[in-house]
C-alpha cells in the first residue's frame, strides 16, 4: 500500500474559496491579544472523533481543531489500517484514507467553520495520499516536514521523504490557483521530543519553512517544542521569529509551541503545572498557538474530556499571562541559540542551491545530525545534555560547524539517559509527590518512555 | 540491584542482542534506553531503530544469528504487530531456539493486560514485559540467558 514516488496527489478537491483561512484565523487571535489553543486528537471511531471535535471547539476563546492521524496510516500500511476497522479494533488515530469521504464529511458537518479550523497531524514521510484525503474534504492545514517527519519516525529514505514532501508542498501550494491559502506547519521544532539543543531545533523548523516557501506555499507556522529552561526557550522563539522574517518574505507566518514533548508529569498537579508554564512562555515570547499536553500524557492515549481541561487550563494561564506581560518583550540582546541556528542553516544553504539537495548533502556530511536518532541517514555523532543550569548544551558535536564543545560527558549510560529524559517530568512531579509516596526512581523504560514523540 | 551492580556479577555473559521498534511504532528513546542498558551489562547490541518491517527484522535475525532479540513497542499496536512477526520468526528453521521477547505499552487500554501477554506468550515470545512491569525482572531474564546458545 506504499504510495508511488512518483504518484501525485489526485482526486476531488473540494472548494477552497470564501473561507477564513488558517493563518488568517491565528492572526486575528494574535491581534486581540489571544493564545490559540489546540489538542493532540486522534480516533478511529468516527462518531467519536465529530464529538470530540464539538467539545474541543467550545473549550476556549480561540480554539484550532485537530484530526491526528493513525500510525498504519501515517507508514502507508493502508490495509492494516482497514482490517483493525473491519475487525472493530481502536486505532491510534483516524484513518483518513481509509474512511469513506462520506464519513469523513459526516465528521466534519457542522463542525468546522471559519471560527473552528481543523489541522491535519499525522507524521508521515509519504504524505501524498493523506494530503490528498485532507484536501478532498476541504481540509487546507497540516504539518510536517521533509525532515522532521522522517529522520525520527522510521527508516524511508531521506532523499525519498524529500521527494515526497517536495509532491506534497507543490500539491498544496498549487490549491492557493482556487482561492485558498492552504497552511503548513513545521515539525522540525520537536525533532525526537527532547534532548535536542534548541540551536538545531529552530534550524531545522526555519529549514523547513524555507522549503515550504520555495516550493509555493506562503502561510506557514514555525514550530518550537518547550525544553528544559524557560530563558532559554524564550531565546529560541525569538530566533525563530527573526529567522521567519529575514527567511520568508511574503509569506503569513506565526510560531506554534508544543508543550513540553518529551517523558511527561505523572501526577495530575506537575502536568497541568508544566501545561502552564508552556501557555506563560508562548505569550511571554510571541508564539501565536499553543498545542497542549494533558494531564494524562504519562500514562495513557487522553481523553475528549482530559483534552477539553487541558485546553481550559491552557487558555487561562495565557490570559493571565497576557494582562502582565507584554507579549513578545522581554529583550534577548544576545541570542546564543540564534547564533547556533544561523550557522548550521549558512552552512547549509551554502552546500547547494537546491535546498532538498542542500539538506541531503548535510545529513550526509553530518554538518546537521541529531543526537541519539537512531535512522540510517543521520551520522549519529552527535551527544547533548542537561548542563548546571538546566539548559540543553551539547556534549559532542560531531561534524556539525559549531566548534568544539569543552566539556567531556564520559560514556552515556542508561541510567544518565533516564536522568536525563526524565530530568522535566522530576521538577514537576517533585513538588507534588510526596518523598514518601512517590514511586521509586526505578526506571522503567519497557513502557516509561511513551511519552516522546508519537502523539503528533 | 542496579545494572552496574549485575554487571560486576557476570561479566562473562557477553551476549549478541538485536534491538528493534515495529513497523508502525515510532519511538526512539525506548530503543536507545534499552540499547544502552544492554551494553551496560556487558552485551553488544545491534539497535534496528524505530519502525521497522517485518521481514527486516526476520531477516536481520538471519544475518547476525542474535543470542537475543528485544522488541519494544510503546504505541499501543504492539499487540497486532507482534503476533504475525513472532510466527514468521518461529517457522524459519534457521532462527530454531532464538528467545525472543517483547516489552512495553502493548495495546492502547490499560485493561486486558494479562490477557495480552498471555496471547503474545501463546504465540511463541519467551517473555512478555507489560507497562509497569520491574527492570529487574528484564535484567534477571536477560542474565539467565545461556552465555553460549546452541542452535
Amino acid at each position: 500500500m506504499t504510495q508511488a514516488a512518483t504518484t501525485r496527489p489526485r482526486g476531488p478537491v473540494a472548494v477552497h474559496g470564501s473561507r477564513t483561512s488558517f493563518a488568517r484565523y491565528v492572526a486575528d487571535a494574535q491581534a486581540r491579544g489571544v493564545l490559540v489553543v489546540q489538542p493532540r486528537m486522534g480516533f478511529s471511531d468516527p462518531a467519536l472523533m465529530r464529538a470530540g471535535l464539538r467539545a474541543t471547539r467550545d473549550a476556549a476563546e480561540a480554539v484550532v481543531g485537530t484530526l491526528t492521524i493513525d500510525s498504519y496510516t501515517r507508514v502507508g500500511d493502508e490495509l492494516s489500517a482497514v482490517r483493525a476497522l473491519n475487525e472493530d479494533h481502536s486505532l491510534n488515530g483516524y484513518p483518513i484514507s481509509s474512511l469513506s469521504p462520506h464519513t469523513s464529511r459526516w465528521v466534519l458537518d457542522g463542525v468546522r467553520d471559519p471560527s473552528f479550523p481543523v489541522q491535519v497531524r499525522h507524521g508521515s514521510a509519504r504524505p501524498q495520499r493523506i494530503v490528498a484525503a485532507l484536501t478532498a474534504l476541504g481540509l487546507d492545514a497540516t504539518e510536517g516536514g521533509p525532515v522532521s517527519y522522517c529522520l525520527p519516525y522510521g527508516r524511508t529514505p531521506l532523499a525519498e521523504s524529500v521527494r515526497n514532501w517536495q509532491q506534497a508542498c507543490e500539491f498544496l501550494a498549487s490549491l492557493r490557483s482556487t482561492g485558498a491559502e492552504p497552511h503548513l506547519e513545521t515539525f522540525g521544532g520537536c525533532m525526537l521530543g527532547q534532548l535536542c539543543p534548541p540551536g538545531l531545533l529552530v534550524a531545522l523548523s526555519a529549514l523547513e519553512a524555507l522549503f515550504f516557501h520555495r516550493a509555493g506555499l506562503r502561510s506557514i507556522s514555525l514550530s518550537y517544542a518547550q525544553q528544559t529552561n524557560s530563558e532559554q526557550d524564550v531565546q529560541a522563539i525569538h530566533a525563530l521569529r527573526r529567522l521567519a522574517a529575514e527567511l520568508l518574505p511574503d509569506t503569513e507566518w506565526h510560531i506554534v509551541l508544543y508543550t513540553y514533548m518529551g517523558l511527561y508529569p505523572r501526577s495530575r498537579e506537575g502536568a497541568l503545572e508544566l501545561l502552564e508554564r508552556s501557555a506563560e512562555l508562548a505569550v511571554e515570547a510571541g508564539a501565536a498557538r499553543l498545542i497542549v499536553k494533558t494531564a494524562a500524557e504519562a500514562h495513557r492515549i487522553p481523553t475528549v474530556a482530559e483534552n477539553v481541561e487541558a485546553l481550559r487550563v491552557a487558555a487561562a494561564a495565557a490570559r493571565d499571562s497576557h494582562r502582565t506581560a507584554v507579549a513578545g518583550a522581554r529583550a534577548v540582546p544576545d541570542n546564543p541559540v540564534y547564533t547556533e541556528a544561523r550557522a548550521l542553516i549558512d552552512a547549509v544553504l551554502g552546500l547547494d542551491a537546491d535546498l532538498g539537495r542542500a539538506l541531503l548533502t548535510a545529513f550526509a556530511h553530518g554538518y546537521l545530525d541529531v543526537p541519539y536518532c537512531l535512522h540510517p541517514d543521520n551520522a549519529g555523532r552527535s551527544r547533548s545534555c542537561i548542563d548546571e543550569s538546566g539548559r540543553l548544551a551539547w556534549s559532542e558535536t560531531g561534524s556539525m560547524p559549531l566548534g568544539r564543545v569543552a566539556r567531556n560527558a564520559g560514556r552515556l549510560t542508561a541510567r544518565g539517559l533516564f536522568d536525563a529524559l526524565s530530568f522535566v517530568q522530576s521538577r514537576y512531579d517533585n513538588h507534588f509527590l510526596a518523598p514518601t509516596a512517590a514511586p521509586p526512581r526505578r526506571p522503567r523504560p519497557l513502557a516509561g518512555l511513551s511519552g516522546g514523540t508519537s502523539r503528533r | 540491584m542496579k545494572p552496574a551492580e549485575l554487571a560486576t556479577c557476570d561479566r562473562t555473559a557477553s551476549l549478541e542482542v538485536i534491538v528493534t521498534g515495529l513497523a508502525s511504532d515510532a519511538h526512539t528513546w525506548n530503543l536507545v534506553f534499552i540499547q544502552l542498558l544492554l551494553e551496560d551489562l556487558g552485551h553488544r547490541v545491534v539497535n534496528l531503530g524505530p519502525c521497522v518491517p517485518e521481514e527486516e527484522i526476520v531477516e536481520s535475525c538471519a544475518d547476525h544469528q542474535p543470542d537475543l532479540l528485544v522488541i519494544s513497542s510503546v504505541n499501543g499496536h504492539g499487540r497486532h504487530d507482534a503476533k504475525p512477526l513472532i510466527e514468521a520468526l518461529r517457522a524459519r528453521p534457521d532462527l530454531d531456539g532464538l528467545p525472543v521477547v517483547i516489552g512495553g505499552k502493548l495495546g492502547i487500554s490499560e485493561d486486558q493486560r494479562e490477557e495480552q501477554a498471555r496471547e503474545l506468550v501463546a504465540a511463541g515470545f519467551d517473555a512478555v514485559f507489560q507497562e509497569g512491569a520491574d527492570l529487574a525482572s528484564f535484567e534477571a531474564f536477560v542474565g539467565a540467558l545461556p552465555k553460549e546458545v546452541t542452535r
